[in-house]
């Protein structure tokens, strides 16, 4: 790849054509972005390298304004004579969109007025013999972990960079490079005739802040041999501990139903929420978009507008929505540079790590995989495939399959006890585990 | 030459300056030296979608996506490279980046020759420019202003239109010169109902490899705005599902996606050459009751899941996987087939040119049975009827799958009760296939919206089945 500093004044170059094209073509008002990354990505099962794959995309979209009407256009292609037609196109279907009110970019004294370095830049010039040296071993971890490893997905290394840069007829125009490297591996275990299969990973902006491969082949291995002879359990209530990486999960849901798309759709089960308890008090959830190296960080939304650290729920109650400046002019409220959605979520720790956590439920399900869609975002109605553990007196008794668990988000957030100190730091949406004080578990 | 092989030409290659000559030189980098096999995929994609919301057309947008995937297989080893720019030197350098998966290198030739294709399951159009853009905010209109005139409880009205054409032209080491014009649409109408401060949502929609008159055939689209209301309008009065294990009777039609995730996933190759999934092995077994045959079929005309070719240029074929509860065969893409010294099914499937293929399903359904539905419904005394479903998933490796029913009703002896929420159902595909015991005489295939994923890869695909009985399915509600 060219020097970065020279492909950014190219992409920002390439960003200007397209709006001063949009304004030539009639445009009252235009955006644009161009991302370009690169990567390689190889895998390696049962000792041998599977699979090598170089990676280049590069993409160009652009958003005109007619007065109030919009259309878009995109394409891979970067070359200069996609600029002009996918301005055409865009401008063609402006022509018969509907004028709507609400439609234009953010407002232009939001735009961010610099883009502070967030380090998320670390290119990691990876060797292909290196990288499969690295995922041997990790698979080599799993492998010799136990001889119920019979099996194997493979591990895989990838690494990935790449440069976005936005603009908009305001005058802003922003751009900054970023990397994303990750290791996984997949196993498969077998006792009596039946098998199971579990997986890790590790991920990071840096490769030097990657789990050692032989760790994560390990892990991988220990989650597999924990699930080997599952049962069912009868239907039952229960109290529920969601392990912190399917936590997530919950978090994301939250989100999805504070989004302005979802409210002024009526799409929500938090509809008018804005005010109400719908979290114990002892919860705060916040994001922090300018965290360095942060998984999710971004200097400003996907429209330009400013980032900053916010509360979404402070003291179990919710003070603020999700909106991009389309939705807040639909609620007729403010953008909360969400545009693009929320970045580093997090929730705040209670004093409980697993094992705390697990005293606290006495008895109860661990989940620790799910499964499955069934999540309704207009009413709350949740009921998921499950596999975890049994839990008596706080212990782990034994692995169990084949269940859903089942009851309503609203219920679900209002009865959450605790969240653990084992927070998952792996996506930009960070937790700990969340007991949640009951729900409906299905099985024989 | 094939007309389709001459269209993919004048799409693609020739806008490059790429003629088929290239094409034998960029294989020629690609073969000896312990390459077993290589191709070139070469796509080019337009999409366009529309949007109606709040009444009001929101989104117009168009998506172009052009380039080619260069892959080199040696042994078990893919090496797989691909660039955007259609320029010789490019794909000469995405060639040495693929082969380099095998050691050691050195020229070859090759000579690709296309052949006439048999299968012609859909017309090589572009289905873009089938309705002017005036007639497609006209269809979206009237599609809104039917689902709002049904009933004064409809809030909120979504209607989403795609139009799609992809045409591929691939070439291999083996020969292979085959290319596909591939039109696709679809239209999805998505209703918020409200009732006394309680709100539910409801889908529908359908589509094929046709242009957009298909909507408006039949009055499809206006069909599709009906279905999403009646939906909607019945979760309003819908009761906790139950919770437990019960007899389950699936309607027909889309409920199909049991097969595509209890046994559909764990048939394909890939797993079953790496012994992961849990139907490995099992060639010749019984896995599921004698009244079931299962196929998966990508020569029907028309349909979301078929293709003329496969993307390795393989004829799609009608591939039997379980025939009266005896498992046949595996579904195949070359790669998976030549290690395991079987055929390809045409089951080779890839999301786009910057993906490497793998064995896919195209329209997967069981062959009709003997009992009338009411039959079916008639012998159960308590249990669920579910005849509308969103996704689902699998573990192949355990074979635990799930699916989640939007439209399902309590069965109280022997007739359909009050509708109950949505929940998922749960079991495990090899035990949950031998547990059919009534197999209906009303097969269905879906409306055309189907969207599988697999390690990160989407393609279309159908399901479909007739009127199923399982004696016992765990069903994830919340009620007693």
């Amino acid at each position: 790849m060219e020097r970065i500093e020279q492909r950014k004044a190219h992409l920002e170059q390439l960003v200007s054509e397209l709006l001063d094209e949009a304004l030539r073509q009639g445009a009252s008002a235009a955006e644009a972005g161009v991302s370009s990354d690169a990567g390689l990505s190889l895998s390696v099962r049962m000792g041998e390298p599977e699979t090598i794959e170089y990676t280049r995309d590069n993409g160009l979209g652009v958003t005109v304004f007619f007065g109030q009407q919009k259309g878009s256009a995109s394409t891979s292609d970067l070359s200069p004579s996609a600029v002009k037609e996918t301005v055409q196109a865009a401008c063609n279907f402006a022509r018969y969109t509907s004028p709507d009110d609400c439609a234009g970019l953010a407002d232009a004294q939001l735009m961010a007025r610099e883009v502070p370095d967030l380090d998320l830049y670390h290119p990691w010039d990876l060797e292909v013999a290196r990288g499969i040296e690295l995922a041997t071993e990790c698979e080599a971890a799993a492998l010799g972990r136990d001889p119920r490893i019979v099996n194997s997905e493979g591990a895989s290394l990838n690494t990935h960079s790449g440069l976005h840069v936005y603009g908009n007829t305001h005058g802003f125009i922003g751009g900054y490079p970023s990397s994303r490297h990750s290791l996984n591996c997949a196993v498969v275990g077998k006792q009596d005739e039946s098998m199971q299969r579990d997986y890790w990973y590790t991920h990071s902006r840096l490769g030097d802040l990657l789990e050692l491969p032989e760790r994560v082949g390990r892990m991988a291995a220990d989650r597999t041999l924990a699930r080997l002879g599952a049962q069912k359990l009868s239907t039952r209530q229960a109290p529920v501990l969601f392990q912190a990486d399917v936590a997530v999960g919950l978090l994301r849901s939250f989100i999805g139903a504070i989004r302005g798309s979802a409210l002024y759709r009526k799409s929500s089960f938090l509809l008018d929420a804005l005010g109400e308890t719908v979290f114990p008090a002892f919860v705060r959830i916040h994001e922090e978009p300018l965290l360095p190296r942060g998984l999710g960080s971004a200097p400003y939304d996907s429209e330009g507008v400013a980032t900053r650290t916010q509360d979404f729920i402070r003291d179990g109650v919710l003070c603020s929505y999700v909106l991009d400046s389309y939705s807040a002019r639909k609620l007729g409220m403010q953008t909360t540079h969400n545009g693009g959605g929320v970045r580093n979520l997090r929730i705040n720790s209670g004093e409980l790590d697993r094992q705390g956590l697990l005293r606290e439920m006495t008895s109860g399900l661990l989940v620790t995989e799910l499964m499955g869609q069934g999540i309704n975002p207009v009413t709350g109605d949740y009921s998921r495939g499950a596999a975890g553990f049994w839990v008596e007196n706080g212990e782990i008794q034994y692995p169990v399959e084949e269940v859903t668990i089942a009851g309503n988000l609203k219920d679900m957030f209002m009865g959450l006890l605790a969240v653990g100190t084992d927070i998952e730091t792996r996506t930009s949406i960070q937790t700990g585990s969340w007991l949640i004080d009951r729900m409906t578990i299905a099985g024989d | 030459m094939s007309d389709l092989i001459q269209i993919a030409n004048e799409t693609i290659l020739t806008p490059a300056g790429l003629g088929e000559q290239d094409l034998d030189q960029m294989l020629g980098e690609l073969v000896g030296g312990g390459i077993d096999a290589a191709d070139i995929y070469f796509q080019t994609s337009r999409v366009e979608s529309w949007v109606l919301e709040d009444g009001i057309i929101k989104e117009g947008s168009h998506n172009i996506e052009q380039g080619a995937g260069i892959r080199a297989i040696s042994g078990e080893k893919t090496g797989f490279a691909y660039s955007d720019e259609l320029q010789l030197p490019a794909l000469i350098a995405a060639a040495r980046a693929a082969r380099s998966i095998s050691r050691s290198g050195n020229q070859g030739s090759v000579q690709v020759r296309g052949l006439p294709l048999q299968n012609r399951l859909y017309a090589p159009i572009n289905p873009l420019p089938s309705l002017t853009e005036a007639e497609k905010v006209e269809l979206l209109r009237q599609v809104d202003a039917e689902a709002r005139c049904l009933d004064p409880r409809v809030q909120q009205v979504i209607v989403s239109l795609v139009g799609a054409q992809d045409v591929m032209l691939v070439a291999a080491t083996d020969g292979t010169l085959s290319a596909d014009v591939r039109p696709l649409i679809r239209l999805n109408v998505h209703v918020i109902a409200e009732q006394a401060g309680r709100r539910e949502q409801g889908s529908s929609g359908g589509g094929a490899r046709q242009s957009f008159q298909y909507l408006l055939d039949e009055q499809r689209a206006l069909g599709y705005a009906r279905e999403a209301v009646r939906q909607a309008l019945l979760n309003l009065e819908a009761v906790e599902a139950p919770a437990g294990c019960m007899p389950v009777v699936l309607g027909p039609g889309w409920p199909g996606v049991l097969l595509h995730e209890a046994v559909g996933h764990g048939l394909e190759g890939d797993f079953n050459r790496k012994g992961t999934s849990a139907f490995s092995g099992r060639i010749g077994e019984q896995v599921a009751s004698r009244l079931c045959t299962v196929v998966d079929d990508g020569t029907l005309p028309g349909r979301r899941g078929s293709l003329n070719v496969d993307d390795e240029g393989t004829p799609s074929q009608n591939t039997v996987l379980i025939e009266n509860g005896i498992l046949k065969g595996y579904m195949q893409d070359k790669h998976n087939a030549r290690l395991m010294q079987s055929e390809s099914t045409g089951n080779g499937r890839r999301e786009s040119y910057a993906h490497l293929p793998m064995p896919r399903m195209t329209n997967t359904y069981m062959l009709p049975g003997e009992h009338a539905p009411e039959e079916i419904i008639a012998s159960v005394d308590k249990g669920i009827y579910a005849v509308n479903f969103g996704g689902g998933q699998v573990d192949i490796t355990s074979g635990r799958f799930v699916f989640s029913a939007s439209e399902a009703y309590l069965i109280e002896n022997g007739k359909v009760a009050a509708p109950v929420k949505g929940a998922t159902l749960i079991g495990n595909g090899p035990e949950a296939m031998t547990r059919i015991s009534m197999v209906g005489n009303d097969l269905q295939l879906d409306a055309g919206v189907g969207v599988c994923g697999k390690e990160g890869q989407s393609v279309p695909v159908g399901v479909g089945q007739p009127t199923l009985k399982l004696d016992e399915l765990t069903v994830g509600g919340t009620g007693a």
